[in-house]
């Protein structure tokens, strides 16, 4: 059975690339997924953030333990200084690179554009095959447009299109007005591929101690249908790379995803919580699954009931929701 | 080829050469020495080899008499050992030392010489520790500069193998252990050569071993022991010799040569002084001085002080000396002089008597002591001493560096006179505070201008008493010749002056220092055009007088562009280079670069780039500020203490606050270390920005905030409103107390001390009151200390102090509400801001004060609690309070239980007094009050409230007895009053030094109160690893993560059975410590609390402190615990839990703190490895507990 598939201009053995998890930290494990039948990795997200929370960190640690008093010029022992978390991912790209054949995606999640353009550079100095990058601001101030938060999103890529010259990958969040347009407009600066979706860790709330909190929940397979409606929407409508994210845990799901019209299925909760003999069943799913389809390859059977294909595209629309609703089907 | 230099300090020096010539190194922390073992333990972890490509073994053991031993073992097994320490380590070293000697073993144990405890407790430099140690039969030798510990390190070593004495090499603590210079260094190949193979072979050679069995440590007899001691006679009458060869050796490798004694002055000098360690160099400087002038001084500098050669010495000295002065660094009470003096006046004499005296006439000689503690010795106090010697009399066991007007010791000095040198010489001065990074910035001056010039550096840094907002001074010298001035940069010596925190400015005597024509650059938020205006009296007129030139930045705006937060250290050091031209610009530039290159290493990312940033922007952002002819500002009344303060604290402690104590003459100060308390409250250090405010309409009264205070510096007070209405200050704020308990109408509040606290902000993390409309606003919210804020909240502090304090016999204590309006009787301390160890003290003395001994382990809490200027302990309206004393960090428990049983004796021995006044045939006291006082229930504060009563009257009627045993009881009635005895230390102390007594104390069953400041690391002495440090922990002595499992020092008291053990966690379930303190004082034997305590060593901001201990307890890392007897006599388990099981990762808890978190960026498979145990274990911990609680009673009633 023909499994491949392209991504981003790289032919991949089958459409199953591990996203950005925190597995990718360890290479035993990679080398695990790899073995598994992973035909891609994202490695983990290198947040801008936790650099610059990595930074204030240390200021921190500088002040508290040189707080100087006769008996304690410094306190907790100076050599064992970190590293720094920059130094440590482009260390870890290096060794992904020298342990797998697969292909190291780096995922950036970044929120300034000094932060996103100095470091993909270094990224792609460190080997990456390509770059994913996330898009993650939360429009918070009511004074940002929706329009003014996409031109500030197309500025930071297209520059950074200028200056990297490696496959660009951009993971998208669910929340654009026109997410077709948008596309379009990521399409024109270059980049080569868009993934869809980004799960937003969404603040919760604790009755008992009235704070908010930060919270972690991993997806399940119906989350993944959102991006499925987009994928099909998208499909044919742009050159770009199409990759599904976001609640991908059996096969099913995954063959949902290529025939809605993804290049390539993303996993990660199911990893998280199967380990890589997931992948593999995955993997040995789907090829069932094609050998008992009309299809010879994945490429045939993909995007075949895509918006574009589907024999009831309004079905990806908003008129589905109101035939839902009246047959009470929910 | 040119010896590499290096820029360091003493204590490196040494750690480097005995990390290099050594196979098992010993160590445990103790001031000043602690750097050397810190240093050595670095360089194992970096994988550093010995000479012979081996990693030394580091073991960090839980005393120095525990090093020592393992010293003593690891020498009997033949390897290369050596330990450093100091005072009261060397003092617990000292059987080992003898043992080591007598078995003619070779080691060298580095010494930074430190004064010993005697009327109290000093951290600072002097001879005493060493001087205790001459009988043990080691050979001692002594290094005066850093350049010399590094090559006497080495000479140590070499003959120690050579001659098999063992060495203690000593140099002074802190002036040379922590002073910065640039030295010569030492190649492997010339270490090497100094090394004879063959000795280290020997010493293997004579190594215990089954191969070849001998038996050591054999008890012998009176036949035998006598002359075995004798028998060593050759091995010291050689070492002398032995010495003299190495030496030589040493500076034909070097050409650095020594002599056992070096004289240096006039060939024909007629006075001499003769001395040992730093003060040799101020002693030089001098005497090529007052040579130059025509005198003829000299001075003897002894570096083998044991075994003494007299013939070697004596052969330094010329025919012409007319008369010595022999000065000892250390006081011998009772003896007619000093080790020093005694050893060369018996020499002179024994070869007077010989004929083999060097000498055309018999010399005078005299002794003195100096430098006691780290009294500053000046070549003004030398030059005194040269013209004492002069006289036809001198003065026999002299003092210098003091006034004493009680035994008239004391010479007068001229504090003006300067040296050539020392004028020739640039000096800087920098007021810092301790975490604006001032000190690591001159660090790196140093080190630039060492390596960049061939100017020679010397750096040396003050730090004051207090761990929060602790001021730095840091004195540099830069010179074309060498630096020989031991000695803090005097009055008008120094050519720059830098601030770099205005709130210095209020010191009068800033610019004292500053040199005429010099320069001052002060860090200020003030404008430029403003800032001349904003400067005090005594600062304008000193810049008009003497001529400075005068520079502003303001730092902090910089550092906050640069997010740097409030490190302004590498914006500082580019302005002192920028000023001071001592570089070419662009060299500067780029050293400074390269030096925070190396500090924070290529993987410093954002750090490194904001540093570099800073140092190039820094330059623009200066201001020279034109000095006006005359002052504006008119003069500011000082404030003082007020005339309320008691008189001691007017005449002493007043001057000690204005750093006037070196000029306090002896005769003022008390003679058996006995100091008033409650003096805290008069050194107001206003170091907060921000202070918390209070919202009446908020709060609930709850008494969270005065529970977490670490200062006590937000205290509550309910009264009637009537006795405030026409006094309070209208900004006073009170608001009728909620519930029923208390008086109808009565009012409550809360009110903060501005000036003490210190802006942690903890009282308000803890409130638990939110706005409705804004949940981020609480009952306290913080604000900017301006100066309006400031002095209102003065006024009503002031007001909040004179209200009475609510009756306590009528508080619910076990509640916290309630508790919190009892008077604290612990507040101010100069504990770090946040201290997570105060809360638990204050509470104790809110508690309890009033009758409470308390017997504190050396550590941090003896620091805050008993260092000089102010002590935090105080006293209520009463007089009565917290009696407190420090005797040993090793012998805590023991020192407690002493106080304890010496307590309950006089309380038998007083009921046992008035039963006998009773029986007395003229009764003279009243049988009632006798049974009352001899029945009394003080179980409660009612109780203890009688019986006060009741003790007054007795006192009223033995007053009317003419009886001697009335006089008797007198003495002792106070006894008949309940008393409290407290046992506080630190898990250094509880779990390691202090272990074996606090055992022995927990199985007297006794009744003591045990509190264990449990920090989890060696806070005091900067961070090092204890048993109480949790598995996977980054601390000093454990760079790679701790890899055993924390002490259950709860379980082990537990299984005594009759112990009242508690685990306690004040910022996670506050009414669990509340009862666990409760609990322990009224139970009749030993109590112990464990106190989780977090500290600023563990690398966190302590403002998270509450959040700290809650996840500590929900991730199981501190499950709480109550474990009472007493509760088995009502069938119940003595156990109970007060945690519930863990509900959080541990992962979530270790990736909170600091101290876990960088192990994973340094050794991130072992971090994982130590995770994975220690969240395994905490479970398995917690169930342990939990099943134990669950027990059911063993039951002697039959079914």
């Amino acid at each position: 059975m023909d499994l491949h598939t392209n991504y981003l201009g790289m032919t991949l053995a089958n459409p199953l690339v591990p996203s950005a998890s925190p597995l990718s930290r360890d290479v035993a494990m990679c080398c695990r997924l790899e073995d598994a039948g992973a035909s891609a990795l994202v490695m983990y997200s290198l947040f801008e953030e936790e650099l610059n929370s990595q930074h204030a960190r240390q200021m921190q640690l500088l002040e508290s333990r040189e707080i100087g008093h006769s008996e304690a010029t410094h306190f907790l022992p100076l050599h064992a200084e970190p590293s720094h978390a920059l130094e440590q991912y482009l260390e870890q790209v290096q060794a992904l690179k020298q342990r797998l054949s697969i292909p190291v995606i780096a995922s950036l999640n970044g929120t300034s554009q000094d932060g996103w353009i100095n470091i993909a550079k270094q990224l792609t100095e460190a080997g990456a095959d390509a770059l994913e990058l996330n898009i993650y601001n939360v429009a918070a101030d009511p004074l940002h447009s929706a329009s003014d938060m996409e031109r500030g999103y197309i500025e930071l890529i297209s520059t950074l299109r200028q200056v990297v010259s490696c496959p660009i990958m951009v993971k998208l969040s669910p929340y654009f007005s026109a997410l077709g347009h948008f596309v379009q407009q990521l399409e024109d600066t270059g980049i080569n591929g868009v993934s869809l979706f980004n799960r937003f860790y969404q603040p919760d709330i604790d009755p008992d101690t009235l704070r908010v909190q930060a919270s972690i929940h991993l997806s399940r397979s119906e989350d993944a249908l959102l991006s499925m409606r987009w994928l099909g929407i998208l499909f044919g409508k742009t050159r770009l790379t199409l990759a599904a994210t976001g609640g991908i845990h059996t096969a099913e799901d995954a063959v949902k995803m290529l025939l809605a019209g993804a290049d390539v299925t993303h996993l990660c909760s199911v990893l998280l919580q199967q380990g890589p003999t997931a992948l593999s069943q995955i993997l040995t799913g789907i090829s069932d699954w094609l050998d008992e389809s009309p299809y010879e390859s994945l490429e045939q059977a993909r995007g075949v009931l895509s918006h574009l294909h589907s024999n009831d595209p309004t079905l990806y629309e908003r008129a589905s929701y109101v035939q839902l609703l009246k047959t009470g089907r929910y | 080829m040119s010896p590499k230099q290096l820029t360091l300090d003493g204590n490196e020096a040494a750690a480097r050469i005995a990390h290099a010539t050594n196979e098992v190194i010993a160590i445990y922390p103790i001031t000043p020495a602690s750097v050397m073992g810190e240093v050595a333990d670095a360089l194992s972890a970096e994988g550093q080899t010995n000479l012979w490509g081996s990693i030394p073994k580091i073991v960090e053991m839980q005393s120095e008499a525990g090093a020592a031993g393992a010293i003593h073992g690891a020498l009997q097994a033949g390897s290369l050992c050596t330990t450093f320490t100091a005072s009261q380590g060397l003092l617990l070293m000292l059987p080992n030392m003898y043992k080591i000697a007598g078995e003619l073993t070779p080691t060298v144990f580095h010494i930074a010489a430190r004064s010993l405890a005697a009327q109290a407790l000093s951290i600072f430099c002097d001879h005493s520790d060493v001087m205790a140690a001459r009988g043990t039969g080691f050979a001692l030798l002594a290094s005066n500069s850093v350049q010399e510990v590094q090559d006497m390190a080495l000479i140590s070593q070499a003959v120690s193998l050579k001659s098999r004495l063992p060495v203690l090499h000593f140099f002074d603590g802190f002036r040379t252990s922590h002073e910065i210079v640039k030295i010569d260094t030492l190649s492997n190949e010339q270490i090497r050569a100094l090394l004879d193979e063959r000795c280290i072979h020997n010493h293997r050679a004579r190594a215990m071993s089954p191969d070849h069995p001998v038996i050591r440590g054999t008890s012998q007899n009176p036949d035998v022991y006598f002359q075995a001691r004798e028998s060593v006679n050759p091995y010291y009458q050689q070492f002398s010799q032995h010495l003299t060869e190495v030496m030589q050796a040493f500076g034909k490798l070097t050409g650095r040569h020594y002599q056992p004694y070096e004289y240096y002055g006039a060939a024909d000098a007629k006075q001499l002084i003769v001395l040992m360690g730093s003060a040799v160099q101020t002693l030089q400087e001098t005497v090529d001085h007052l040579n130059a002038t025509g005198e003829k001084t000299a001075v003897l500098a002894v570096r083998l002080y044991r075994p003494m050669d007299p013939q070697k010495l004596l052969a330094c000295l010329p025919a012409s000396i007319q008369s010595i002065a022999v000065l000892d660094r250390c006081k011998e009470p009772g003896s007619d002089g000093e080790p020093l003096y005694k050893d060369l006046v018996t020499l002179v004499a024994q070869a007077v008597s010989q004929g083999t005296a060097p000498f055309t006439h018999l010399p005078k000689i005299c002794g003195g002591r100096y430098g006691l503690s780290s009294k500053e010795f000046t070549p003004g106090m030398v030059k005194a001493i040269f013209e004492m010697l002069k006289a036809p009399q001198l003065k026999q066991g002299f003092t210098i560096g003091i006034d004493d007007d009680l035994s008239h010791t004391s010479l007068d000095w001229d504090s003006q006179f300067r040296t050539q040198a020392s004028q020739a010489a640039t000096s800087a001065l920098f007021y810092g505070l301790g975490a604006d990074g001032t000190v690591s910035a001159n660090k790196n001056a140093i080190k630039i201008i060492g390596e960049q010039t061939d100017l020679q550096v010397q750096g040396y840094f003050v730090y004051d008493s207090k761990k929060s907002g602790a001021m730095t001074i840091s004195h540099l010298r830069f010179s074309p010749e060498p630096i020989r001035s031991a000695y803090l940069i005097q009055d008008n010596e120094a050519a720059f002056v830098a601030c770099h925190q205005s709130i210095f400015l209020q010191r009068p005597d800033l610019l004292n220092a500053a040199a005429p024509n010099g320069v001052f650059l002060l860090n200020t938020s003030t404008p430029p055009d403003q800032v001349w205006d904003s400067l005090p009296l005594a600062i304008q007129q000193d810049l008009i007088d003497k001529q400075l030139s005068f520079y502003v930045i303001d730092a902090y705006a910089l550092a906050e562009q640069l997010q740097m937060g409030r490190r302004i250290n590498t914006i500082m050091q580019s302005c002192f280079f920028t000023i001071t031209e001592l570089l070419p610009r662009e060299t500067a530039l780029q050293a400074m670069k390269t030096a925070v290159e190396e500090t924070y290493g290529s993987k410093g990312g954002k750090i490194t780039e904001i540093n570099c940033q800073a140092i190039d922007l820094a330059p623009a952002h200066l201001h020279r500020v034109p000095v006006p002819d005359k002052v504006s500002q008119t003069a500011e009344a000082l404030q003082k203490i007020p005339d309320s303060a008691p008189e001691f604290v007017r005449r002493i402690t007043a001057r000690l606050i204005d750093g006037e104590g070196d000029r306090i003459p002896v005769s003022q100060l008390p003679d058996d270390g006995t100091w008033p308390t409650a003096t805290a409250q008069w050194e107001k250090r206003n170091i907060a920005l921000e202070i918390p405010v209070w919202d009446t309409e908020l709060c609930i009264h709850c008494g969270k905030c005065p529970l977490v205070c670490p200062h006590s510096a937000i205290r509550s007070k309910i009264f009637d409103p009537k006795e405030v209405e026409q006094t309070a200050p209208e900004s006073f704020l009170h608001t009728p107390v909620k519930g029923k308990e208390f008086p109808p109408d009565y009012h409550i509040s809360y009110q903060v001390a501005p000036e003490d606290c210190t802006g942690c902000g903890l009282c308000v993390d803890i409130c638990p009151i939110k706005d409705k409309s804004q949940p981020g606003r609480r009952a306290l919210n913080l604000q900017p200390l301006t100066k309006p804020l400031l002095q209102q909240e003065q006024r009503n502090w002031a007001y909040f102090l004179a209200l009475p304090e609510y009756d306590r016999t009528k508080l619910r204590t076990g509640v916290i509400k309630e508790a919190m309006l009892t008077q604290p009787l612990f507040e101010f301390s100069g504990a770090c801001a946040g201290c997570g160890e105060t809360p638990y003290l204050r509470l104790a003395s809110q508690l309890f004060g009033d009758r409470m001994l308390i017997a504190n382990a050396t550590g941090c809490s003896s620091i805050y609690g008993g260092n000089l200027p102010t002590t935090p302990w105080c006293k209520n309206a009463e007089g009565r309070g917290p009696t407190w004393n420090n005797s040993l960090f090793e012998d805590n428990a023991e020192f407690g239980l002493g106080m304890r049983l010496a307590v309950d004796h006089q309380t038998r021995y007083a009921q046992q007094l008035l039963q006998q006044l009773l029986q007395q045939p003229r009764a003279e006291l009243d049988s009632a009050l006798v049974d009352a006082l001899l029945q009394a229930d003080q179980s409660d504060e009612a109780g203890i409230y009688e019986q006060r009563q009741r003790v007054l009257q007795l006192r009223q009627q033995l007053s009317k007895s003419t009886s001697p045993l009335a006089r008797e009881l007198e003495t002792l009635a106070d006894q008949l009053v309940k008393k409290s005895v407290w046992i506080i230390g630190g898990d250094g102390w509880a779990y390691d030094i202090g272990f074996g007594g606090l055992d022995h104390v927990l199985a007297s069953g006794e009744n003591v109160n045990i509190l264990v400041l449990d920090t989890e690391v060696y806070s005091n002495t900067g961070g090092q690893t204890s048993k109480a440090t949790p598995r996977g922990a980054v601390a000093k002595f454990s760079a790679g993560g701790k890899a055993t499992a924390k002490k259950d020092l709860a379980m082990i008291a537990m299984s005594y059975e009759n112990v009242y053990v508690a685990q306690v966690a004040y910022g996670a379930k506050d009414l669990q410590t509340l009862k666990a303190f409760l609990e322990a004082e009224s139970f009749d034997g030993p109590s112990l609390i464990i106190a989780y305590s977090p500290c600023i060593a563990w690398g966190n901001d302590l403002k998270h402190n509450h959040q700290m201990q809650d996840l500590a307890i929900r991730s199981g890392h501190w499950p709480l615990l109550r474990y009472d007897p007493r509760r088995l006599d009502a069938g119940n388990n003595p156990l109970q839990l007060d945690s519930k099981p863990p509900s959080v990762a541990y992962r979530e808890f270790t990736g909170s703190e600091t101290r876990f978190s960088m192990l994973w960026r340094s050794h991130e498979a072992d971090a994982e490895r130590y995770l994975q145990a220690s969240q395994q274990e905490s479970q398995r911990h917690y169930q342990h507990y939990a099943q134990l609680a669950a027990l059911k009673p063993d039951s002697d009633e039959k079914e």
